[in-house]
C-alpha cells in the first residue's frame, strides 16, 4: 500500500494508483509558483511588521497607480491574516459550542447576537483600543483593521463548524466512541473532514464580504482623527479626498484582478478538495480546478509528500496517543443544582451587564436622545425595506431567468459570485458624484448605496432557488397550459420562496451594516448625510462620542435582532415546513 | 462450538427519557439477558420494542437507568471494548479508502502501521474485497460498503460482534446474498468473534442465524421471552421444520398477548391502546390482496411476495385488527366480513364503512369528535390533543400518533386538519372553510 496515511488537510495526497510522472512542465510552473508566493509574502509582510511610525505620523498613500500592486499586496495580507484567525477561533468557539451543553446556552445566542451587530460601528472602539495596545507603532492600526476584518467573517464560519458538528450523523459518532478513535483521531477522521465543505463555503463568503470592512477600516476618522493604513482601501479614499477619478478606476480594475486571482489560486482549489469530504456515498459529478490538476500531475509535490510523510505520520501517531480516551469516558448525568446555579448566574450576568448599559446610556444623553435615535432607526430599517423590495422585484426575474436556463447559469453564475465579492464601497463615490450632479437628496440616495452590495445575496439565492426546482415540475406546468403568471403564483414563487428568504435575510443584515457608511458619504470637501440611525452612529465615531456610539450601535442591533426574530425567523420555518421542494 | 461462560450480561438494565410533559418515557424495563461464548443470539422485536437501545446498552453507548453490564464478570464503564459494532447505515468515512475505514479501530488501539495493514487486509479478503483495497465507499455497491463495515469489525477480534439491522439498508437480494456469507464464516468455524449479537426485525433472518431468539414487547419494551432454534446449520429454508418456526413467531409477533415458549407474558400497560403507524391507503391495500387471495394468507408470505419488511407489514396488519378488518390466527390474516366489505365496496362507500369501524373500535376518536362538538367553533388546536398524548407516549410518538389520528379521521370524513394554523376542524365546519378558501 503506497498511501497509508489518511487523507488530512496537509496536503492534497496522490492516489493511491497514481503514476510517479518524470520532473515536468507542471514542475516548473508549481516550483516558480511557490516561489513567487514566498517572495511576495516575506516582501509584504517586512514592510507592513517591520516599518515602525509613530502614530503622529501618519503613512501618506501615493495615488500613482504604480503603487497599486504593492497596495493590494498589503490588503490582501491583511484579509489572509483575519481568515486565519477567524479559522482558529471558528475552532475553538464553535468546538466548545458543539461539544459543551452549558458553553452552549451561552455561546450560541452570544454568536447570533455577535453576528447581527453592526461591525462598522465598533471600528472606533477597536481602533482606539489598538493603537493604545501598539503605542507607536502601525502595528496597532494593521490588528484594528484584521480585526474588522475578522469580526465580519468569523461569526459565519462558527455557526457553519457548529452546525456541521451538531448534525454528524449518529452511527459515525457511536463508531468513533466505539472503536475508541482519540480525540485527535476523531477531529482529523471525522469531525474536520465532515465539516469541511461548509467551512469552506462559507469562509469564501465571508472573505468577500471581508473587503467591504477592509475597505472601510483602512482610512478612518476616529475620535477626531484621520488614520490611514497604505493598502487598496485607503488608496480609495485618497482618491476620494483628491477628487481623483483615474485614480479610483484604477483601483476599481485593481480589485477586480486581486478577487479574480485568489478565486483562482485559492478557494476554487480549495472548494475543489472539500468536495472530497461529502458525507453522503452518492458518486456525482466531480469539481475541477486546473491548479489541483495541476498540482495532481506534477511530481515535485509528490516528492515533498514522501519526504514529509513518515514525519507527519509520526507526529499523528504521537497526538492521536496523547489525546486517548481514558478507560471511562461516559459522562455523568449533570447535577440539577448545578445547572440551576448556572441558570441564575447567566441571567443575572446578562441583566447586570444591560442594566448597566442603559444606565450609562440615560445618564449621559437622556431619554429624548434614545427616542431621536430610534427613529432615526425606523428611518433606516425603511430604507432597508424599500431596497429589499426593489431588489426583489429587480432581481427575481432576472434571477429565475438564469437559473431556469443552464447555458445563461453557467456563464453569470460566477460573474454575480465575483459581483457579491466586490467592495461596493469602492462604487461609493461614482454614486456620491452622481447625486451631487443631479442634486438626489442621499435620504433617498443612499438606498441605492446600500443596494449596491446587498442586492447580490438576493440574485445569487434566486438563481440557485430556481435551479433546484425540479424540470417535472415546469413540464407539468407547460402542459396543463398554465400562463405566465399562474405559473409565477403556483410553481416559480413558493418553489423560490426557500432560497428568497435566505437571500433576503443576508441582504437586509448586509444593508443595515452598509448604512453606517451609506448615510455619511464626501467626495472631496462636500459632504453628503442622510437622516438615519447609520448616519447618527458614522457621526458619533468620527467625534468620539461614547454614549452615542453605545446607544447607536445598541439600537440598530435591537433592530437587527428584532426583524430577524419577528419576520425573517417565521418566514424561515414556513419555507422550511410548507415549501419545500422534495 | 462450546457454549460456556458468559461474555456479557445485562442484570436487570432499564432505561426511561424524561418526558415533555413531566415524568418519565421507559423504553425498556427489567432486561436481564446473558450472552455465552460460542452463540449467536438475535434481539427480535417491531420499532418501539427498544432492541436497538438494549444493543447500545451493551455496548455501553448508553448508560442503563437502572441495572448494569457485566462484561467478563466485572461490571461495564464506558465504551465497551470487548465488542465490535455492525451499522444499519454502515457508518463509514467517505473520505478513507476500505483499508483506511477497516484500520480504523486498531490504527485507534495505536497498533503498529505494519499489524494494523496485515490484518485489515486479512479481514478484506475474509468478505471478499480483495483488489478494494484503495477504493473509497461511494465508488462501491450497498452491500460492497457492509463489507467493509464488516472488516472494521472483524479486525478488532471482539469477544461479541454486534450487528445493528445489518441487511436491511440493502437490497433484497444483496442482503440474502451477505447474510449467506456471515451464516457460512461463522458455521466453518472461521468467523473472528466469539459470539454474536444480532438486533432485527426481520423473522426469517433471526431463525436463519441465530441459536437463540430474544423476542422484545413493545411500549415499553421488554423480553417477552426465548425461542431456542435448534436446528442444524446450514439451514434450509424451505425445510418445514424452519418454516413452521417462522410462522410461530409471526404469531407471536402479532400478538403482544401470546406468550413465548411457555413463557408467562406480561399484561401489556395499554391503558391507552396506541395506534398502529399504518395509512388507511396500506390498510386497505393489504386488506384488497388478502380478499383476492381468498380472504386468508400466511404472514411470511404475504411478507415475501408485497417485498416487505415486517416493520412495514405488521402495522398495516395490526391496524386492519384493531378496526376489525381482519384478525391473526396462527400466522395468517383472515379477512373479516367488514374487511371484505371495506376491500370491495366503491369510494364513497369504503369511507362510511371505515367510518362505522372506526367509531366502534378506536375510543380515542370518539373522544376527539366530542371535544370538537363540545368547541363553540368546531376546531381544537393540535398542542391541544398532543398534550394529551404527551402524557402516554414519548414527543415523537406522539406525533405519529397525531398523524395517525388525522389520516384516520381525514379517510373516515371526521374531522379535517389544516396544517397552516395547526387545527383540527368538525368535517362539517371544513367543508364550509374550503368552499371560502378555494
Amino acid at each position: 500500500m503506497p498511501v497509508n496515511l489518511p487523507r488530512t488537510f496537509f496536503g492534497f495526497s496522490p492516489q493511491a494508483d497514481a503514476k510517479r510522472p518524470a520532473f515536468g512542465l507542471a514542475d516548473v510552473a508549481i516550483g516558480l509558483g511557490v516561489l513567487t508566493l514566498l517572495y511576495v509574502a516575506s516582501r509584504v509582510g517586512a514592510q507592513s511588521f517591520v516599518r515602525f511610525n509613530p502614530p503622529e505620523i501618519i503613512p501618506a498613500v501615493s495615488l500613482d497607480p504604480r503603487n497599486l500592486p504593492d497596495y493590494a499586496a498589503r490588503s490582501t495580507l491583511r484579509m489572509f491574516i483575519a481568515l486565519i484567525l477567524s479559522t482558529l477561533f471558528t475552532f475553538v468557539y464553535g468546538y466548545a459550542a458543539a461539544r459543551s451543553r452549558r458553553a452552549e446556552r451561552v455561546l450560541v445566542p452570544l454568536l447570533d447576537i455577535l453576528q447581527s451587530i453592526p461591525v462598522l460601528g465598533f471600528l472606533s472602539v477597536t481602533v482606539t483600543a489598538f493603537i493604545a495596545l501598539f503605542r507607536g507603532s502601525l502595528l496597532g492600526l494593521e490588528a484594528a483593521s484584521v480585526f474588522a476584518i475578522f469580526t465580519g467573517q468569523a461569526w459565519n464560519m462558527t455557526f457553519s463548524l457548529y452546525q456541521s458538528l451538531r448534525s454528524l450523523p449518529s452511527e459515525l459518532d457511536e463508531m468513533a466512541t466505539l472503536y475508541r478513535l482519540s480525540k485527535w483521531e476523531r477531529f482529523t477522521r471525522l469531525e474536520l473532514p465532515a465539516s469541511a465543505i461548509g467551512l469552506v463555503w462559507n469562509g469564501m463568503m465571508s472573505f468577500g464580504g471581508g473587503w467591504f470592512f477592509l475597505a472601510a477600516s483602512e482610512a478612518i476618522s476616529v475620535l477626531n482623527r484621520q488614520y490611514t493604513l497604505p493598502g487598496i482601501g485607503s488608496y480609495v479614499a485618497a482618491a476620494v479626498a483628491a477628487r481623483d477619478l483615474r485614480a479610483l478606476g484604477w483601483a476599481i480594475v485593481t480589485m477586480v484582478i486581486l478577487i479574480l486571482l485568489i478565486d483562482q489560486f485559492f478557494w476554487k482549489p480549495l472548494v475543489t478538495i472539500a468536495d472530497r469530504y461529502k458525507l453522503e456515498l452518492s458518486a456525482g459529478e466531480e469539481r475541477q480546478s486546473w491548479l489541483v490538476d495541476l498540482w495532481r500531475s506534477a511530481s515535485l509535490p509528490q516528492h515533498a509528500e514522501r519526504l514529509t510523510q513518515p514525519v507527519l505520520r509520526r507526529v499523528d501517531a504521537m497526538l492521536a496517543k496523547a489525546t486517548a480516551v481514558k478507560a471511562k469516558p461516559q459522562r455523568r448525568a449533570p447535577s440539577k443544582t448545578g445547572d440551576r446555579v448556572y441558570n441564575v448566574s447567566l441571567i443575572l450576568i446578562t441583566a447586570g451587564l444591560l442594566i448597566a448599559a442603559v444606565r450609562f446610556v440615560l445618564a449621559e444623553v437622556g431619554i429624548g436622545e434614545v427616542g431621536h435615535a430610534a427613529l432615526l432607526g425606523l428611518l433606516t430599517g425603511g430604507r432597508v425595506i424599500v431596497l429589499l423590495v426593489f431588489s426583489t422585484l429587480v432581481w427575481t426575474p432576472v434571477g429565475v431567468a438564469i437559473g431556469f436556463s443552464p447555458k445563461l447559469a453557467r456563464v453569470s453564475q460566477p460573474i454575480v459570485q465575483i459581483l457579491a465579492s466586490f467592495p461596493a464601497n469602492f462604487l461609493f463615490p461614482f454614486a456620491t458624484l452622481g447625486f451631487i450632479m443631479l442634486g438626489i437628496s442621499l435620504n433617498w440616495g443612499s438606498m441605492l448605496l446600500m443596494a449596491l452590495g446587498a442586492q447580490w445575496y438576493l440574485l445569487f439565492n434566486v438563481i440557485g432557488g430556481a435551479q433546484s426546482i425540479p424540470n417535472d415540475l415546469r413540464e407539468m406546468a407547460a402542459s396543463i397550459g398554465l400562463r405566465r403568471g399562474r405559473e409565477w403564483k403556483a410553481l416559480i414563487g413558493p418553489g423560490i420562496f426557500g432560497s428568497w428568504v435566505t437571500g433576503a435575510i443576508t441582504a437586509s443584515g448586509g444593508a443595515w451594516n452598509a448604512s453606517i457608511v451609506s448615510e455619511l458619504v464626501s467626495w472631496g470637501n462636500t459632504t453628503l448625510r442622510a437622516n438615519g440611525l447609520g448616519a447618527y452612529i458614522s457621526e458619533a465615531t468620527g467625534k468620539g462620542d461614547w454614549p452615542r456610539i453605545v446607544l447607536g450601535v445598541g439600537l440598530m442591533s435591537i433592530f437587527v435582532v428584532g426583524l430577524n426574530r419577528l419576520v425573517w425567523r417565521p418566514l424561515y420555518d414556513l419555507a422550511e415546513t410548507k415549501y419545500r421542494l422534495g | 462450538m462450546e457454549q460456556n461462560s458468559s461474555l456479557l450480561i445485562a442484570e436487570h438494565v432499564a432505561k426511561s427519557f424524561p418526558l415533555p410533559a413531566g415524568g418519565e418515557q421507559t423504553v425498556l424495563e427489567e432486561v436481564t439477558l446473558n450472552i455465552a461464548q460460542g452463540e449467536v443470539v438475535a434481539l427480535l422485536g417491531r420499532s418501539g420494542s427498544g432492541k436497538s437501545t438494549l444493543l447500545r446498552i451493551l455496548a455501553g453507548l448508553i448508560q442503563p437507568s437502572s441495572g448494569r453490564v457485566l462484561v467478563n464478570g466485572a461490571p461495564l464503564e464506558g465504551p465497551n471494548s470487548q465488542v465490535a459494532m455492525v451499522f444499519q447505515s454502515f457508518a463509514l468515512l467517505p473520505w478513507l479508502t476500505v483499508q483506511e475505514n477497516a484500520e480504523l479501530g486498531l490504527f485507534a488501539r495505536g497498533e503498529a502501521k505494519e499489524i494494523c495493514e496485515k490484518e485489515a487486509t486479512v479481514a478484506l479478503s475474509m468478505v471478499g474485497l480483495e483488489g478494494f483495497e484503495g477504493a473509497y465507499p461511494k465508488e462501491l455497491s450497498g452491500g460492497m460498503r457492509q463489507r467493509v463495515g464488516f472488516a472494521r469489525a472483524f479486525v478488532m477480534k471482539p469477544d461479541v460482534l454486534m450487528m445493528d439491522e445489518p441487511f436491511s439498508a440493502l437490497d433484497v437480494l444483496t442482503a440474502e446474498n451477505l447474510r449467506g456469507e456471515i451464516s457460512d464464516l461463522w458455521e466453518r468455524n472461521a468467523f473472528p468473534a466469539k459470539s454474536i449479537l444480532i438486533v432485527t426485525h426481520n423473522i426469517e433472518e433471526a431463525v436463519l442465524l441465530a441459536d437463540r431468539i430474544v423476542v422484545l414487547g413493545a411500549n415499553p419494551g421488554c423480553v417477552r421471552g426465548e425461542v431456542r432454534v435448534e436446528m442444524p446449520r446450514p439451514r434450509d429454508k424451505k425445510a418445514a421444520r424452519f418454516i413452521s418456526l417462522v410462522d410461530y413467531i409471526y404469531t407471536v409477533m402479532t400478538n403482544p398477548q401470546a406468550p413465548v415458549a411457555a413463557l408467562p407474558a406480561k399484561e401489556p400497560s395499554s391503558r391507552f391502546p396506541m395506534l398502529p403507524h399504518a395509512r388507511v391507503g396500506g390498510i386497505s391495500g393489504l386488506l384488497e390482496i388478502v380478499n383476492d387471495r381468498g380472504g386468508r394468507e400466511d404472514l411470511p408470505k404475504l411478507a415475501e411476495s408485497l417485498r416487505l419488511e415486517v416493520d412495514d407489514l405488521l402495522p398495516a396488519v395490526d391496524a386492519s385488527a384493531m378496526l376489525r378488518f381482519a384478525e391473526v390466527v396462527q400466522g395468517d390474516v383472515v379477512i373479516t366480513d367488514a374487511g371484505k366489505e371495506f376491500a370491495t365496496a366503491g369510494v364513497h362507500r369504503s369511507h362510511e364503512i371505515f367510518k362505522e369501524q372506526l367509531l366502534a373500535n378506536v375510543p380515542f376518536v370518539t373522544t376527539v369528535i366530542e371535544a370538537l362538538s363540545q368547541k363553540k367553533n368546531g376546531r381544537i388546536g393540535k398542542d391541544f390533543l398532543l398534550d394529551i398524548l404527551d402524557e402516554h407516549f414519548s414527543a415523537s410518538e406522539a406525533e405519529r400518533q397525531f398523524e395517525t389520528l388525522v389520516d384516520w379521521g381525514r379517510y373516515a370524513q371526521l374531522f379535517e386538519y389544516d396544517a397552516n394554523d395547526e387545527r383540527l376542524y368538525a368535517a362539517e365546519a371544513e367543508i364550509s372553510e374550503s368552499t371560502l378558501d378555494g
